[in-house]
């Protein structure tokens, strides 16, 4: 099973990297990563709308405040409890927060 | 030499992997290293032997090519005096395969030897059926990462840990005492495998190596090596029994067809019958358990032409039965939607109800759907359409929420 795990930073800021270092070690070699990293400055970001057929774009994240996304991870492991045993080595687990999102995928039982 | 297409030559090699991955194993341990050797062997194989021909022994062939890549790894590691002395030995051996290693049965053993290794329990199940895969069903670490759509540098690190987890692990048939719990472990890979492709419904965009073939394959394999074990037989009629209703579980679009309005007449007919014929001779045999009780209970919904011909008291019964083997939530789930056809959709909720607690449902989407289900034929279509809306939230499988979601608009 696919887990996205989103990273938040804090209000001070991006966390310490180190310990993120030793957790990405451990799921690189475990075959449990699949893609991710850090996300630059929230103040980078655009924010882009499409009303009536004309695209417009503006400076900043959608959802405003002192929380914002800091970096993201893919990861496929066991089950959920993986997922958030993964979650909490992540240092934004400690000063902010880490949310743990399964993926949707193609495939389906005939119910 | 004959000649064979790359198509052939790979059908030919799959059976052969494990064979020549035994006898290595065997003769110098060092699963990892041995591995690595074969999987050099069968991919000079898979080049050398479409254009050059296939030799006249091809497990020969492949064992000298790997013994020699194995001498060749130790030596150029500069090894250790030990490992030397394996080189040395190894020098001598780069003929055909020694006679005792023609003997069909000790191959057979063997390949059975290699699935428990690769079942270990120090390995997840994960491990476990990425291992079984390369080990026993002779896929490249690229077709099983593309089977699971993960990145190959993924699948080959989590291979590669598997096989260092293991390589201490004597290569040797389980203790008769641990065996029965072992057997359940590889049968439990393999169905895992078999669902793998089996709950695929992508189209051929993502070149999914049969998945669902492979895990036939492989149980047939078991099932021969031990014809006797009624859990064994009742694996492989319960993956043929389902296999032979693919055709008919699809539309064009993708979309799932479940299985009470599926055409039944586009049943695999192959698969069904030979499916049907075996769990029936398993039956009458053997001692009943989980994977016989859930192909018995395909059998019954494969016997019906038309789903209104269902025996839906001998599936309930059926479900009864295993609710007793092998109580579980899913099995509460099948057995209420039965029950909810013999007395009634309000005796199939009584039961559901008796999961309202049970956490591993309680977030998924699966409880909900059945809910909804019975709540459609009780009449109560304000909550089933809530409920089917609910679930179609919260299912991770797109198709499904397809579905579900048409579910809900349909009794608005």
């Amino acid at each position: 099973m696919k887990y996205l795990l989103l990273m938040y930073s804090g209000p001070v800021g991006r966390a310490d990297d180190l310990t993120r270092e030793v957790a990405l070690l451990e799921v690189a070699e475990s075959g449990e990563w699949l893609d991710g990293g850090p996300i630059a400055d929230a103040g980078l970001t655009r924010t882009v709308r499409v009303r009536d057929g004309v695209a417009a774009s503006s400076p900043g994240p959608f959802r405003t405040g002192p929380a914002q996304l800091a970096g993201y991870w893919v990861v496929d492991c066991e089950d959920v409890e993986r997922a958030v045993e993964l979650a909490a080595r992540l240092p934004e687990a400690a000063t902010a927060a880490v949310e743990v999102r399964p993926l949707m995928g193609p495939s389906g039982m005939e119910m | 030499m004959g000649q064979l297409d790359s198509a052939g030559v790979a059908d030919l090699l799959r059976p052969l992997a494990p064979q020549v991955l035994a006898v290595l194993v065997r003769r110098h341990g060092q699963f990892d290293a041995c591995e690595d050797a074969v999987q050099e062997a069968l991919l000079a194989a898979a080049m050398q032997w479409p254009t050059e021909g296939v030799p006249a022994n091809p497990r020969g062939w492949l064992l000298s090519v790997a013994g020699r890549r194995l001498a060749d790894q130790w030596r150029s590691e500069n090894a250790r005096r030990r490992r030397e002395t394996t080189a040395a030995a190894l020098d001598g051996f780069d003929g055909a395969a020694p006679a005792a290693d023609d003997d069909r049965l000790v191959a057979a053993d063997d390949t059975l030897t290699l699935l428990f290794l690769c079942c270990h329990p120090a390995l997840s199940p994960a491990s476990q059926v990425a291992l079984t895969l390369r080990a026993v069903g002779g896929l490249t670490t690229a077709q099983i990462a593309s089977a699971f759509l993960v990145p190959e540098t993924t699948m080959a690190q989590r291979i590669s840990r598997a096989k260092r987890s293991v390589a201490g692990a004597a290569f040797e048939m389980p203790a008769p005492a641990e065996r029965a719990g072992r057997l359940g472990a590889v049968l439990h890979v393999l169905y895992l495998v078999f669902n793998e492709g089996y709950a695929a419904t992508s189209g051929p965009d993502l070149q999914r190596p049969d998945l669902t073939r492979e895990a036939v394959r492989l149980v047939r394999q078991v099932h021969r090596l031990l014809p006797d074990d009624g859990e064994v037989a009742g694996l492989l009629a319960l993956m043929l029994i389902t296999e032979a209703r693919r055709p008919a579980r699809t539309r064009p679009d993708g979309a799932l067809v479940p299985l009470a309005e599926q055409d039944r007449s586009r049943w695999d007919r192959g698969p069904l019958e030979e499916g049907i014929a075996l769990i029936s001779a398993t039956m009458a045999t053997s001692p009943v358990g989980p994977y016989q009780l859930q192909a018995a209970i395909a059998a019954v919904h494969g016997e019906a032409d038309r789903a209104e011909g269902t025996d839906w008291a001998q599936v309930a019964e059926l479900y009864r039965v295993l609710a007793v083997v092998a109580p579980g939530p899913v099995v509460t789930l099948n057995r209420a939607v039965a029950v909810g056809m013999t007395d009634g959709p309000r005796a199939g909720l009584d039961l559901l109800a008796t999961l309202d607690d049970d956490a591993r449902l309680a977030a998924g989407h699966r409880l909900l759907a059945v809910r909804a289900h019975l709540l459609e034929m009780a009449g109560d279509l304000g909550r089933a359409r809530e409920a089917y809306a609910e679930a179609a939230r919260r299912t991770t499988s797109t198709p499904e929420q397809r579905y579900l979601e048409a579910r809900a608009a349909s009794l608005s």
